[in-house]
């Protein structure tokens, strides 16, 4: 091989083909500029994470605790006081507010503490300077939708629970919020004093304590964890320094970054198919000059050394651009994305981002190019002399099966790169290829149907543009799997949506429990039920919760099987901490369903009707997944902490949970009996259709019963609402990203194609056809073309949206014409104005200039 | 000196054997100028092909200036032809993306002499009165230039045997005489031997030697008007058989 001569004859060639291949390297550019942006753009956001971990927590350390911190923590919090360490407490609820002025009445979250809080940062207030003014009892702060939910304005009263308090400003901003905090619940800040004046911790409340802390010195952490690891396991009070909630926040940032960069990837990858496919066409027109240089003495390896050299070199140039175009996205992502960062970001220009952006841009570029590179041996130089000669099929010898291995074996590499666990990376590249592999051959039955059913009795405009699909060198398939690619992910995502709406309308819909009343303590059962609209009392559930924490299994105690050795047999640790909130009741849920064992009255599991003989303890049911966590089976025992006291229990039987069903669903359920007299309090769902009595209900209710809370789930529709617009926003992203990286390989396809396209146009113009006809050939080819690619993605989207429905989500797959028909005509509309824009001159140029080659 | 014993070709045609070449028996000597002519369909460009090493033969060999073509692999033939064989084509061929100069310097580049090269494709293209279109592509110039850039090329790395394939077909009769000139004054300068398919009476008539084919086979082997032309007998007769 010559080397040196294939280097000259890039660099000269390079100068007209990268004007030829210079559209497809777009693809390669949008792909890497995805790739900095994002990689860039997540390294910033975790280093500014980092940087003011201080200020995101608002102190240095924190403990926090699902129930009042017992006497053992809160007195080495006072001693670590007198040692100069700042302490401030705040403890969080939700409760009903009321608002007097307006008469309307929301469950909204109760923030109460210490005007000391935060440590670091500062809280901006309207009127300013209000913040610290709420430690005073009878005043409150509200995040600023209170005012609109609440409809109140600053200077009203608000109850909460049995206090009054004045409304009097708005927090604008929270150094520690997380940006979607306020979105889920809007706040009202109170002081502690007032919470405990408004008499909302009843037994059971839901109820987060925190304790934040500011250290003079932060080796105190250590001296911190060193005296007090065992009272804050024995306590099971969560101890957490501001750099450990920092580096969780930016492993989540990574996290998610990882997975818009598989998406940055697709584009790429996506790209990488329209470099393959431009390739194939140069040098499917190279061939001529390819065997010249063959006559000329040329061997095969200096003929493919010098055309690799190029596309290698386009591809540089390619991911160079996207380089610079991902680090100018970087720098706009902050200004863009400001309501939903944790931090301010600063964003700095990343080398090593940079760097493996142009990499993996060149090697993608490299890599695709390979396989039709690999063409330019198999010219034979006998056709610089005899134009119709072909040899014979391409071989499949080893420098192409190592080609087809490369490009295998490099895009499972850069998928579980890239993705956030390797497993993920590769169910990825898995997912891709099938994809892939299921357009191609869904195009290739399309086009065979086509030309089956061929439209014979059309006009010739039509029957001439359909049968230019088929035509030699055409691009049916590279255009198919680009387009229909962009419609396959735009179609699924957008399904998936669908069908996510469909079921929570469902889920909220016509006969479904609408409200969820909770804190309702023991004493105020009756009375809650009487006020309950006479429409709303026949479906009504009550349930009994009692908090409780399991402190054995078959004798062996909690902290000894935590203390074990992670593997098969040791139970989860989230499934072993966590508090309970176990029920009793006689019969089985209506989103329940029995598989092994039997229930108190015997009826059989499905799977196993195993009868266990529980002796003197109480009969317990646990969910199956919480089964499984905790690695116990029928017959096993567990022991509870109940306020205190000891509950033996037995295992008798194991239920699935249908948990996305409004009905209130418990992992451990104990038959009647054990828990009758056991601290508890009660939940309740009912149905309340009308808006009004609804309104009216949970007004009278908190006036009654000022701590017992309402959850409306017409609200929660509303907030989930919210959420799934978001999505929307997200689908958007991605559905643009992916019709923009297909839309560039469509402008190349076409563009590669023009040549024929051109000849073939002037020589119908020759032929006496007017240009009307010659725009009506090429509409019916777009259209075509627009079609089956169209047709292609979204029967594969179907079936893809099906599975995940049906699979992931464990929702109902609902198909949604509407959508599938807007992506249809999207598609068709786009080809068409692409391919149509391409081709003003095809039309306009005199016939004689085209077929007698003179240049444009 | 080519040498071409039985040489045949035959293609493969919807599963049938197609012979388009049969018991080819030719030498040529060095220096010599020899037209191949014959009507459409007779073989003379699968000739050429064989004779230059472009495609192997179904039957017989061919052995150029002492080698054995059928010896050499692809890239092996493809090293002879840089260091030995030049080309003209009858639609030029020049590659589109370079310019005259560079096109020159191609067959130059490829055996390596690049330090050299460029004075030399800059005198060829002088030779041929292009000194001042060296910059040009080929779409910029005429025809009857990009044969002459063509010729330069051909004759750029001195080449012991020159194939010409219809060098004038694309070209008017001004312009075709011209070229013709033009080669067999290089021909002469370099003490090159040329083999020309030509379809033109003329252009034939110019030669030392004209080889006549019909149906894949000689059907004449004559002295031609171009001078004292060096006949020899077949092959077969040399080697006795």
């Amino acid at each position: 091989m010559n080397l040196s001569f294939a280097v000259r004859l890039a660099a000269r060639e390079s100068r007209h083909g990268a004007r030829r291949l210079g559209v497809y390297m777009a693809s390669i550019t949008l792909g890497v500029a995805a790739l900095v942006s994002i990689h860039s753009f997540r390294d910033d956001v975790a280093r500014s994470v980092r940087e003011e971990a201080d200020v995101l927590m608002g102190a240095d350390a924190r403990f926090s605790s699902g129930r009042a911190f017992p006497d053992s923590v809160t007195s080495f919090l006072d001693s670590l006081a007198t040692e100069g360490v700042g302490i401030a407490y705040v403890t969080t609820a939700l409760s009903m507010v009321q608002a007097p002025a307006s008469d309307d009445v929301r469950l909204l979250q109760i923030q109460a503490g210490d005007g000391d809080f935060p440590y670091y940062g500062r809280v901006a207030t309207r009127p300013a300077g209000l913040w610290g003014s709420q430690a005073n009892g009878s005043v409150a702060l509200v995040d600023p939708a209170v005012l609109t939910q609440l409809r109140v304005s600053i200077g009203d009263t608000l109850v909460v629970g049995q206090a009054r308090l004045l409304l009097a400003g708005t927090v604008e901003d929270v150094p520690t919020d997380l940006g979607y905090q306020a979105a889920i619940g809007p706040r009202v800040y109170i002081s502690r004093q007032t919470l405990d004046a408004a008499g909302l911790l009843g037994f059971g409340s839901v109820a987060r304590y925190r304790a934040y802390l500011r250290l003079p010195d932060l080796a105190q952490h250590a001296v911190i964890d060193e005296r007090y690891t065992e009272i804050l396991r024995a306590t099971r009070v969560r101890y957490e320094l501001a750099v450990d909630q920092a580096d969780d926040i930016s492993n989540g940032v990574r996290f998610l970054g990882r997975f818009l960069a598989l998406v940055g990837l697709g584009a790429l990858l996506l790209g990488g198919i329209g470099v393959a496919s431009a390739v194939h066409v140069y040098i499917r027109e190279k061939r001529t000059a390819v065997a010249v240089l063959r006559c000329l003495g040329a061997d095969q390896w200096t003929v493919f050394a010098a055309y690799l050299i190029q596309a290698s070199g386009l591809g540089l140039a390619g991911s160079a651009v996207g380089v610079v175009l991902g680090v100018l996205v970087q720098g706009l992502l902050p200004g863009f994305l400001a309501g939903v960062l944790p931090v301010a970001v600063e964003t700095r220009l990343s080398a090593t981002s940079a760097l493996a952006g142009l990499g993996i841009g060149v090697w993608v570029a490299g890599i695709f190019a390979l396989i039709p590179l690999l063409q330019v041996r198999d010219v034979p130089p006998l056709k610089a002399i005899r134009q119709d000669f072909e040899s014979g099929a391409p071989r499949m010898d080893a420098p192409y099966l190592g080609a087809y291995g490369a490009l295998v074996g490099s895009i499972v590499l850069l998928c579980a790169l890239e993705a956030p666990e390797p497993t993920i990376g590769l169910g990825f590249a898995a997912g891709l290829g099938i994809a892939v592999a299921a357009l191609a051959g869904t195009a290739w039955v399309l086009a065979r149907a086509t030309r089956r059913f061929f439209p014979a009795r059309a006009s010739y405009p039509i029957r001439q543009g359909v049968s230019n699909l088929f035509r030699p060198q055409n691009q049916t398939v590279s255009v198919t799997l680009a387009l229909g690619f962009g419609a396959f992910v735009v179609g699924t995502l957008l399904q998936v949506q669908a069908s996510l709406v469909d079921d929570l309308s469902i889920s909220f819909g016509a006969g479904q429990p609408n409200v969820l009343l909770f804190d309702i303590q023991r004493d105020q059962r009756e009375g809650v039920i009487s006020m309950l609209p006479d429409a709303a009392r026949d479906g009504v559930e009550v349930a009994p919760l009692v908090p409780a924490r399991i402190t054995a299994i078959n004798g062996v105690s909690s902290d000894e099987l935590l203390a074990r050795e992670r593997g098969p047999d040791r139970p989860a640790g989230w499934a072993l901490r966590r508090e309970y909130r176990n029920t009793y009741r006689s019969g089985i849920g209506r989103a329940e369903r029995l598989i092994a064992g039997r229930w108190w009255d015997g009826t059989p599991g499905s799977d196993d009707a195993t009868v266990v003989d529980a002796g003197d303890l109480a009969r317990v049911s646990l969910e199956e997944e919480v089964a499984r966590d905790l690695r116990v089976s029928l017959g096993d025992t567990l022991s509870w902490n109940v306020a205190g006291a000891t509950l033996e229990s037995v295992v008798t039987s194991v239920r699935s949970v249908e948990w996305s069903r409004l009905e209130p669903n418990f992992y451990a359920i104990f038959e009647p009996g054990p828990l009758d007299d056991a601290p508890q309090s009660t939940i309740i769902v009912a149905r309340i259709p009308d808006p009004e009595t609804r309104a009216g209900f949970q007004r009278d209710l908190v006036r009654a019963f000022p701590n017992v809370s309402v959850l409306d789930f017409s609200r929660v529709q509303q907030a989930l609402d919210a959420i799934l617009s978001r999505v929307r926003q997200a689908v958007a992203f991605l559905g643009i990203f992916s019709a923009i990286a297909g839309l560039v390989v469509l402008v190349g396809a076409l563009a590669s194609s023009r040549v024929q396209r051109m000849r073939e146009g002037a020589l119908l113009k020759t032929l006496g056809a007017r240009r009307r006809q010659v725009l009506l050939v090429l509409l019916a080819e777009y259209g075509a073309l627009g079609t089956l690619a169209t047709a292609a993605g979204l029967l594969l989207s179907w079936a893809a949206s099906a599975l995940v429905a049906r699979r992931v989500f464990e929702i109902p797959f609902v198909p949604s014409p509407p959508v599938l028909v807007a992506i249809w005509l999207s598609v068709v509309g786009l080809t068409l104005v692409v391919g149509l824009a391409g081709s003003r001159s095809l039309v306009a140029r005199p016939p004689l200039a085209v077929l007698r080659d003179v240049p444009e | 000196m080519i040498t071409a014993e039985a040489l045949g070709k035959t293609y493969s045609s919807g599963g049938r054997p197609l012979p388009v070449l049969q018991g080819i028996d030719l030498v040529i000597d060095s220096e010599a100028f020899v037209a191949v002519v014959g009507p459409s369909g007779s073989g003379k460009t699968t000739l050429l092909g064989l004779l230059a090493g472009l495609d192997r033969p179904t039957a017989g060999r061919v052995t150029l200036d002492g080698q054995d073509l059928s010896a050499l692999t692809e890239d092996q033939r493809a090293e002879f032809r840089a260091r030995h064989v030049g080309f003209v084509f009858q639609t030029f061929h020049l590659l589109p993306t370079l310019t005259a100069l560079e096109n020159v310097l191609v067959p130059l580049e490829l055996v390596g002499g690049a330090r050299e090269a460029r004075n030399r494709a800059v005198a060829l293209l002088e030779r041929v009165g292009l000194g001042d279109r060296m910059d040009h592509f080929p779409a910029q110039l005429s025809g009857g230039e990009q044969q002459r850039v063509a010729l330069a090329r051909a004759f750029a790395n001195r080449p012991k045997i020159l194939f010409a394939d219809e060098p004038t077909g694309n070209l008017d009769q001004d312009t075709g005489a011209t070229i013709v000139e033009m080669l067999e004054e290089l021909n002469r300068e370099a003490r090159t031997t040329l083999v020309m398919v030509t379809h033109d009476l003329t252009v034939a008539e110019r030669a030392h030697r004209v080889i006549a084919l019909a149906g894949g086979r000689v059907v004449s082997d004559r002295e031609g008007g171009g001078g004292a032309a060096v006949v020899r007998p077949a092959a077969s007769d040399v080697a006795g058989r």
